[in-house]
């Protein structure tokens, strides 16, 4: 799960100055010859070339160096979401109110650990460690989806996670998908897949409850009223305030605005909630003849600033928890490497031996 | 209550209980790789746990399903062995536990898989299987943390002393059941023993041995797992979910 | 040994896990197929966690993996000048393959 509701730069450095230079020297390399098949000397236009064609980067492909920062950035962010975005559903698991529904939440959240991996190994592709990628998480130094910094207070927040939250992840996964660099790319693919459970479940959850007792539908509402409005806010803020957009659409990490997937996801969901019988808590929504597409109350950008900048109700708990599992398995992690170094040892004497 | 309902009762909540103290440990988990690892384990014993406790349900003939027997009985209607209930600990507590619970239900869902029973034997087929995945992780993670760091030796020491005595009640007599516990001692004590051997870690030489579990008599913490797994079902009294 | 070889070599006592990759026979009759890379301290925990980590949602496939130290790749394009000093670790590929037609979850 994921959203693209960072802040425009990690908060040390800060890379929009890079990022604008590649800017110029990616428009500077395409005014060069573009014929060469290979990638010849000119690789900051055979680099333009691949992209500009829908082909994929790979890793030992020459690429700029504010290219290669800001996917590792945007990917460790979603890695780092997906491992946090275990803890709100995570908290649910001991409680779920059927032993079927147990077993498809720990199966779910357990899945959120496995496309935190892959997300983990496919930002290592481009040289960094996972190891310094939870430094940084752990540092609070790299961001993850605000909208995990919200409380799950009832059993109706799962479903509306999945439903709501994994609904706008999706929205905004798919294109990437298709993103113009290889690994990241398969790996969402991956994780795409797997994830088309994940919405189901949740959308699931949410049909039985808002037909079960009234207080289940209560339950059910109270749920959705809590999670529309910050769902929207994970397409992060309004096309004219996001500051690394453009660059990631010319290099095809980024496929649509932020405003245009926000709508796509509203326009999504309308039809979805009248199924379940459930309010999208927004009086101003209502279908707009001319625009083909559904006039909505904008979330409060203010309040996304606020959690991102580490004020919502949850941050603190959230990496406090990182923390502590990660300090509490050191001796382990400290054991198992100790283990493998004696069994080498002890290999290498048998050789000598 | 009857025999086979109450042997197969016994073995769905230990399961349960097993699967409900194993997704503890996910988001809190020592690396990545083992809350997934460790959910696997709980999602196996979970699933067993449903199977075991819709037959039970069945034998009983009194209309309960999986979930009202999961959620509507009380701590001494419970049927678990102690060694479950007992809070996970660090994680080298938690692979003790596992270690000894994996060691027993191998060999019981094996016998299992045998018996005139064509439900049970299915569920045995099945089961056994991933008890020897459970017990095979089990076993890697005593070695590493028996053979690894200093730290780790003596936690796992710890670990498995804290266990042992737990282990006894699982292969008390029952000779009246399908597979009568104590005829799986010897390959207990085997497979542990050379486990243990190679972790470089001692077996505990104590005469306790706590039991209480298959009557219903558990330990002090089993109402409290029960407080928390139960609170919502309980909440919304013949809701669907 | 290569310089990569030496590297992980000498991890275990201290530092991160070595880097594993991922092969995984979807089902008879077909190769095994790249499906990715995790970190372990040894083949057996790398084993385990592959398990974990790539067949969570199908059972009877045989998995391989590999030292990613221990793969030697052909690039003949590769300019290695444009890496950085990081650039060592550009074994860790990753390559979330498709998986053939019929084991669409693995």
């Amino acid at each position: 799960m994921y959203g693209n509701d960072f802040p425009g730069e990690d908060p040390p450095g800060g890379l929009l100055g890079e990022v604008e230079a590649a800017e110029a020297a990616l428009r500077a390399a395409a005014q060069q010859d573009r014929d060469a098949a290979g990638p010849g000397t000119d690789l900051a236009a055979y680099f333009a070339q691949v992209v500009d064609a829908d082909q994929k980067i790979e890793p030992r492909d020459w690429m700029p160096e504010a290219y290669r920062r800001t996917l590792i950035r945007q990917i460790a962010q979603h890695a780092h979401s997906e491992i946090i975005g275990m803890q709100p559903e995570g908290n649910w698991i001991s409680r779920a109110p059927s032993l079927k529904r147990k077993a498809i939440l720990l199966a779910k959240v357990q899945d959120e650990a496995g496309h935190g991996l892959y997300l983990y190994a496919a930002a290592e592709t481009l040289g960094i460690s996972r190891d310094e990628l939870v430094d940084l998480l752990l540092d609070g130094r790299q961001k993850y989806s605000s909208i995990f910094n919200y409380p799950t207070l009832s059993w109706a927040d799962v479903g509306a996670i999945g439903w709501l939250v994994d609904g706008a992840a999706i929205v905004n996964q798919v294109p990437l998908c298709r993103c113009s660099y290889g690994p990241y790319a398969r790996a969402m693919i991956r994780v795409c897949k797997e994830e088309s459970f994940h919405q189901r479940q949740g959308y699931e959850i949410l049909h039985v409850l808002a037909h079960g007792t009234p207080a289940q539908r209560a339950m059910a509402q109270d749920a959705v009223d809590r999670w529309w409005y910050p769902s929207l806010a994970m397409f992060g803020p309004p096309d004219g305030d996001s500051t690394h957009s453009a660059q990631s659409m010319a290099w095809k990490i980024k496929r649509f605005s932020n405003d245009e997937l926000r709508q796509r996801f509203v326009d999504m969901c309308v039809g979805q909630a009248e199924v379940l019988g459930l309010a999208i808590p927004d009086p101003g929504l209502r279908w707009n003849d001319e625009r083909q597409a559904y006039d909505f109350t904008q979330p409060d950008y203010a309040e996304l600033m606020r959690v991102i900048s580490g004020d919502g109700p949850c941050n603190r708990e959230r990496i406090a928890h990182r923390r502590r599992a990660h300090a509490e398995g050191a001796w382990v992690r400290e054991a198992a490497a100790a283990y493998a170094a004696k069994q080498r040892n002890k290999k290498k004497e048998m050789v000598a031996a | 209550m009857n025999g086979p309902f109450a042997f197969t009762l016994a073995l769905g909540d230990d399961a349960l209980i097993a699967a409900q103290r194993l997704a503890e440990w996910t988001t809190r988990a020592p690396e990545m790789e083992e809350d997934i690892a460790l959910a696997n384990i709980a999602l196996d014993q979970l699933g067993a746990a449903r199977l075991l406790l819709s037959y039970a349900g069945e034998l009983e003939g009194a209309g309960r399903d999986e979930d009202a027997l999961a959620y509507l009985r009380e701590d001494r209607e419970f049927r678990n062995c102690l060694l479950v209930e007992l809070p996970n600990g660090d994680f080298a507590v938690t692979m003790a536990k596992l270690l000894v619970l994996s060691a027993y239900q191998l060999p019981l869902y094996t016998a299992l898989a045998g018996c005139p029973d064509e439900r049970l034997a299915a569920i045995g087929a099945k089961a056994r299987k991933e008890s020897a995945y459970h017990l095979d992780h089990a076993t890697l993670w005593v070695k590493r943390l028996g053979d690894g760091t200093e730290e780790s030796h003596r936690r796992m020491q710890s670990g498995i002393d804290q266990v042992w005595p737990y282990a006894h009640e699982l292969f008390a007599a029952r000779p009246d059941t399908p597979v009568d516990p104590a005829t799986l001692r010897a390959e207990f004590d085997a497979a542990v023993g050379a486990v243990l051997a190679e972790a470089t870690i001692a077996v505990p030489d104590s005469g306790w041995a706590p039991a209480g579990g298959r009557d219903g008599v558990h330990t002090e913490h089993l109402s409290y797992l029960l407080a928390e797994m139960q609170v919502l079902h309980r909440a919304h009294p013949g809701a669907h979910w | 040994m290569s310089e990569r070889g030496e590297r992980t070599d000498r991890l275990g006592a201290e530092g991160p896990a070595p880097l594993w990759e991922v092969f995984v026979r979807a089902r008879r009759g077909l190769a095994h197929t790249h499906v990715g890379s995790l970190h372990a301290p040894d083949a057996e925990l790398a084993l385990h966690n592959a398990r974990d980590l790539y067949t969570r949602r199908q059972e009877g496939v045989s998995i391989w993996v590999v030292p990613a130290s221990a793969i030697t790749a052909s690039s003949p394009d590769e300019k290695d000048a444009f890496f950085d000093p990081a650039a060592d670790k550009v074994y860790r590929h990753p390559t979330f393959y498709e998986v053939p037609e019929g084991a669409a979850h693995l």
